[in-house]
């Protein structure tokens, strides 16, 4: 039954207090372990479609009459549109439409990045479109960009300004033996997609059909139903296959305003795609941050101080994420003091990506612990463990469940080698271990709702109304449901991708995707198994309760087995609905994942060259669905964070704002030559006060804390600190003679 | 116009001089089992055979292709390493599959047990932004099983 309660609300790390409809969720959990499916490895189930190309993605949509479109967007970091004249382009052959500023939501002739969309072409086809852009005649008054983030904080342009405090900074430094500072930068990223953000919308009647890359079919729908002022019912959001999206497709974004405006005036579906060059430009990234951190300890490690002041340069918009989250939360220090501002600039916004705030904030603060560590003579693991934080920081709430310690045991065998690894070096060769902690939030939250609808075949469809982003998600849904229904995995299968044609389902963001969608399968799984055993209880006579299903057989109380094609294939062409929804959060804990990984590192002392060797990661995200899928996701995880800590970097013009970086020869993803041995590892107890499964995500946290991983590697090799990311050989090399000059001074 | 011949079959396409192969595929013929993610070669989800060997079709001028043979993602359909990619999890967003399925295969045809720098070699042009380099390499292994 539906209820009304008071909760948090949490997305990507930030945190709203709401009212929420939910329903209970009166199923036990399952016992730890693996079970029939459940926990066991499975193969996604439309691997194959995607395998054979068979797989239809947004740009794979074709539809009759469908035009293409070309963007025009700002060249200046800063500029004012004085005119737009459209007459040449729209005279261009295969032109059907052009609009420009104030035609529609994204068009604007205020541009405040460069990147703002300005004005757009649709034409029979992209090469048109592409050509008749270049007749778009604008004159700009282009404008003084403000690009340095201190100097926006000092001006206070700013987005958001916050700080944060428990006990008494100073007094904690007053008490501490050891204090170290220090400051630590890193850089902006780019989610660069292999698909690149793009649309398709037509409109059918007074129904607007949007097929979009997206990571939030609903979102989609709510939010252009508003900006349009339509029914949310008549905007159809269709997301079949998604090709990765990493927190940058949240959102319809300007190329589906522009896509709905020009299908409206020409009667025709509309695509609007963008290129690889402006995907690297204008369609979100990871923004910098400076972290000017302070810590303080007794001598037998015991922290009793933790600051920082942290800057996030998030851009012209978006918002100023968690940086300051490790710190606040990773430790038990009484004394813990952040203030977080959010410049202003006129740089391309920053969006949710992979965990933000958190990745960039452990660099931070897990760097600041070794150097600690280092002042202190202590071993970094050993630091981390006396630090431990058994309740939450805030007014003690508890943790929902937490493996920390039991990762930092796993974690032991893998730190043990850096004896081993240190002896590996050579003269060039500077080879050393370290390691990082991990926090992040994980628990998704209702609402998210599923049916299921089993034949008279005995097979079950779930039908839901969210998207697989290439996550597995299809897959972990369908072992969920196959488990509580006790059918083997391949008579499941899952319908989802459709907000007309399915129900609620939460964003694929905040690792919130099983935690949130899977209890709903079950719930309504096991709403379909009750109805089941009830018309089996009044075929073979016997009470409901006392009979089960496994593996796709009744078991009746004497244990015979009755196959279950038996009692639902009476069913014809009826079908049994379950229903089901997720419950809600438990009240007053703090529902968080957490990990450790311990990197080797081999630094080339002439070359400044960083080569990353191996990699150990250990995390809690409760019970493990798919253990195939998950150690897909830690890998993936952790040669993004590869290219986030070596190789990747947008770069901006310092004088005119512009992007550099905008082709993927300039900017530099892993290849699979970058990849160093990877073992993943998973603690796997289910979460005892959360939902139906226990299960948290395990998309974000494999990202977060590599790079502070390598930094202590690199120092544990040469003894340079590395406070800067991406960690170039220029960096590398910078760092190096910083340590020599700290040694002359010692000497 | 020129006459293509894709995955055994003949195509006559009639588009102007300059337009890429990959365009062709999608645009013309419907395969669009090839994918393009930066149209400009930097990335390998284009990834096609032409006469065996793995060319970037959206830099390849598709006028250039006459007498030559163009094998795609879905003249592979059949081919082990399909299945292969299926059960390692080689794929997540599956977005440039089509097109590291086309690199690995030519790979094999090569050298039928790739060693593992082989694999991190020949694999380094086609990028995976999931990450799934690790599966792709046991996937590449496993082909045969």
């Amino acid at each position: 039954m539906a209820r009304l309660i008071r909760t948090e609300k949490e997305v990507e790390g930030r945190f709203e207090e709401v009212f929420l409809v939910v329903e209970e969720d009166p199923l036990e959990q399952w016992p730890a372990g693996p079970r029939a499916v459940v926990g066991r490895p499975a193969t996604r189930s439309d691997a194959l479609a995607r395998a054979r190309g068979e797989a239809l993605y947004t740009g794979d949509v074709r539809l009759p009459g469908m035009l293409h479109t070309a963007v025009l967007r700002s060249p200046h970091a800063r500029a004012r549109v004085r005119s737009v004249d459209l007459s040449a382009a729209l005279a261009a052959p295969g032109v059907r439409a052009a609009i420009g500023p104030g035609d529609c939501k994204g068009l604007s002739d205020e541009c405040h990045y460069e990147g703002a969309a300005v004005a757009a072409v649709c034409a029979d086809t992209f090469r048109q479109a592409r050509a008749a852009l270049a007749l778009v005649e604008v004159e700009w008054e282009v404008l003084p960009p403000r690009l340095d983030a201190d100097e926006a904080v000092a001006a206070g342009e700013l987005l958001d300004s916050r700080t944060k405090e428990r006990g008494d900074l100073d007094r904690g430094l007053a008490e501490a033996d050891v204090v170290v500072e220090a400051t630590y930068r890193t850089h902006v990223v780019v989610h660069n997609s292999m698909e690149t953000h793009q649309s398709v919308c037509r409109w059918a009647g007074d129904v607007l059909e949007v097929y979009i890359s997206t990571q939030y079919v609903w979102g989609v729908r709510d939010e252009i139903a508003e900006s349009l002022g339509l029914d949310p019912d008549r905007v159809h959001v269709i997301c079949d296959f998604m090709g990765g999206g990493f927190g940058s497709k949240n959102s319809a974004d300007d190329h589906t305003y522009i896509g709905a405006e020009l299908a409206r005036r020409t009667g025709r579906p509309v695509r609007c795609a963008l290129t690889r060059r402006e995907e690297n430009v204008a369609a979100g990234n990871r923004n910098a941050t400076i972290q000017r951190l302070v810590a303080g300890a007794r001598a037998d490690g015991t922290l009793t101080a933790l600051g920082g002041e942290y800057v996030n340069a998030v851009g012209w918009s978006g918002w100023t994420a968690m940086t300051e989250g490790p710190m606040q939360t990773l430790y038990a220090c009484p004394n813990v003091r952040t203030v977080t501002k959010g410049a202003r600039l006129n740089l391309p916004p920053m969006r949710a990506f992979r965990a933000p705030g958190y990745t960039e904030g452990t660099f931070g603060l897990e760097c600041l612990l070794d150097e600690l560590a280092g002042k202190l003579g202590l071993d970094p693991l050993e630091l981390r463990r006396r630090n431990h934080a058994d309740v939450g920081p805030d007014a003690g709430r508890g943790f929902s469940s937490k493996e920390l310690l039991e990762c930092y045991r796993r974690a032991e065998p893998h730190w043990e080698r850096r004896h081993e690894v240190r002896a590996r070096s050579t003269d060039t060769l500077k080879r050393g271990v370290g390691l990082a902690s991990q926090i992040w939030f994980g628990g998704g939250g209702p609402p998210s709702y599923a049916w299921i609808r089993v034949g008279s075949n005995g097979h079950a469809a779930v039908v839901t109304g969210g998207q697989d982003v290439g996550t597995g998600t299809k897959a972990a849904l369908a072992q969920i449901a196959a488990e509580e229904l006790g059918l083997p995995l391949e008579h499941v299968t899952i319908a989802l991708g459709e907000s007309a044609r399915g129900v609620y389902a939460t964003l694929s963001a905040g690792s919130s995707t099983v935690p949130s969608m899977g209890p709903a399968v079950r719930a309504a799984a096991a709403d379909a198994r009750r109805q089941i055993l009830e018309l089996a209880a009044q075929r073979y006579g016997g009470e409901a309760g006392s009979l089960r299903l496994e593996h796709g057989e009744i078991v009746l109380p004497g244990g015979e087995r009755k196959p279950l094609e038996e009692i639902v294939g009476l069913l014809g062409n009826g079908q049994i609905l379950g229903t089901g929804a997720r419950g809600p959060n438990p009240a007053g804990m703090n529902v968080l994942t957490f990990g450790v990984q311990v990197a080797e590192v081999a630094v080339d002392v002439e070359t400044g060259e960083v080569t990353i060797e191996r990699v150990a990661a250990i995390h809690d995200v409760g019970r493990v669905i798919n253990p195939l899928g998950a150690s897909s996701q830690i890998e993936g995880g952790i040669i993004q964070a590869i290219g986030h800590t070596l190789s990747e970097q947008r770069l901006d013009d310092p004088r005119t704002g512009q992007v550099l970086t905008r082709t993927l020869d300039a900017y530099k993803l892993p290849t699979a030559a970058d990849v160093p041995e990877i073992v993943g590892e998973l603690v796997d107890v289910p979460d005892p006060h959360l939902t139906s499964l226990g299960s948290k995500g395990i998309g974000e946290p494999p990202i977060v804390p590599l790079a502070a991983a390598v930094a202590n590697a690199i120092r544990d090799a040469t003894g340079a600190d590395v406070r800067s990311l991406p960690i170039t050989r220029e960096e590398m090399l910078n760092a190096l003679a910083g340590a020599r000059r700290k040694e002359l001074v010692a000497t | 116009m020129p006459e293509l011949r894709i995955n055994g079959g003949l195509y006559s396409v009639d588009v102007p001089v300059g337009v890429s192969l990959a365009d062709v595929l999608r645009d013309e013929i419907g395969f669009t089992g090839t994918k393009i993610a930066c149209h400009e070669g930097h990335c390998g989800a284009c990834t096609v055979l032409v006469d065996g060997t793995p060319v970037l079709s959206c830099i390849t001028l598709a006028h250039r292709l006459e007498g030559r043979e163009v094998t795609t993602i879905e003249g592979l359909r059949e081919h082990p390493m399909v299945e292969s990619f299926v059960r390692a999890d080689a794929l997540q967003c599956g977005f440039c599959t089509p097109g590291q399925i086309v690199s690995a295969v030519a790979l094999v045809e090569r050298s039928a047990e790739p060693s593992s720098e082989e694999i991190r070699h020949r694999m380094a042009g086609n990028l995976c932004r999931c990450g799934t380099y690790p599966k792709i390499e046991e996937a590449i292994r496993a082909w045969r099983d």
